[in-house]
């Protein structure tokens, strides 16, 4: 749990910056913590308020929901091979409820197999931490002054781009990949036509064709990492 | 009410995505591709996302483009998660002293 502490305090600060964003979409701040209680993904809960501030359909959501959090299914891919095969059966189920990047980096550096207590301990302050955090955000977000809010609302996508810069620095194919994305994303945003489709659906097709252009072009050799 | 709906289309979604892997796949994903694609789906979608929505999230987007940069620096430099997020939001923070 101690190990969980830090993880739930930096959680709270960037959770916030999503209440922020479902505040300006015109949620409450119940809404907003069933909504972090539920799901525990940054960019996924991002995705999913683009989505909601879209009117997308249900299957849209459904289908954004699942290429934000496509990462989770390699790592909970990642982590049963760890698990002991003495373990009970109902340990995966709880254990894959909380499976985030932060989480998911703290159990599997851990030598041997997956000890599921130690993933309950962490999830005692992340959860809360994360639900909190959104919920003041959407509290919050109308009492702040502007530039405090306009501050907070980059610690998103700071946390997106911890993720992707440390990565990219060691491999060169994520690094293009990403300066790739950058462009096309860009692009995307402006071109005329393509500018009309939603933020969700316009990530939906650029990390597709984005990820499957590069695993037909460059295929990792090594097993899949998280 | 219909906000409700789709945070548990949401969950849903994403409990399954997480649970099936760990319930059902005891062996490890055969397919080249496929592990390449998964492999490469976070950074594209998150680099995606990140630019250019950094740039509208702040009242300037010269504040936000100095977020960008700098979280990059950061990020390269050794920062952690929470590290790089709390740069973020210092520089808007002063830069939107002044701009």
């Amino acid at each position: 749990m101690r190990d969980g502490v830090p993880i739930g305090l930096g959680y709270f600060a960037v959770s916030f910056s999503l209440g922020i964003m479902a505040r300006n979409i015109g949620l409450t701040p119940l809404q907003a913590a069933v909504m972090s209680i539920l799901n525990n993904a940054s960019a996924g809960e991002y995705m999913g308020l683009t989505m909601i501030a879209a009117g997308a359909s249900y299957w849209e959501m459904a289908l954004a929901t699942f290429i934000t959090n496509a990462r989770y299914l390699l790592m909970s891919c990642a982590m049963s091979q760890r698990m002991d095969p003495a373990t009970p059966f109902r340990h995966r189920l709880f254990m894959s409820f909380d499976i985030t990047d932060e989480l998911f980096g703290i159990n599997i550096a851990r030598p041997g197999y997956l000890n599921p207590w130690y993933m309950y301990g962490a999830m005692v302050p992340s959860i809360p931490g994360w639900a909190i955090g959104t919920a003041l955000g959407t509290l919050a977000g109308s009492l702040l002054p502007l530039r405090v809010v306009s501050a907070f609302s980059v610690a998103l996508y700071g946390m997106f781009i911890a993720i992707f810069i440390p990565p990219a620095r060691k491999d060169r194919v994520i690094a293009v990949l990403v300066a790739l994305s950058f462009v096309s994303s860009w692009a995307f945003a402006h071109l005329p036509g393509i500018s009309a489709l939603s933020d969700g659906t316009r990530t939906i097709i650029l990390t597709v064709a984005l990820s499957a252009g590069a695993a037909l072009l460059f295929p990792r050799k090594e097993a899949a990492e998280g | 009410m219909k906000v409700y709906l789709y945070i548990l289309v949401m969950a849903g979604v994403s409990y399954a995505i997480r649970a099936i892997p760990m319930t059902v796949f005891r062996k490890p994903i055969k397919s080249r591709f496929i592990q390449s694609f998964l492999f490469y789906v976070p950074y594209v979608t998150l680099a995606v996302m990140t630019f250019p929505a950094i740039l509208n999230a702040t009242q300037s987007q010269i504040s936000g483009a100095a977020a960008l940069l700098v979280g990059v620096a950061a990020a390269w430099l050794g920062a952690d998660l929470f590290k790089t997020a709390v740069a973020c939001c210092a520089v808007v923070f002063i830069l939107e002293f002044f701009v």
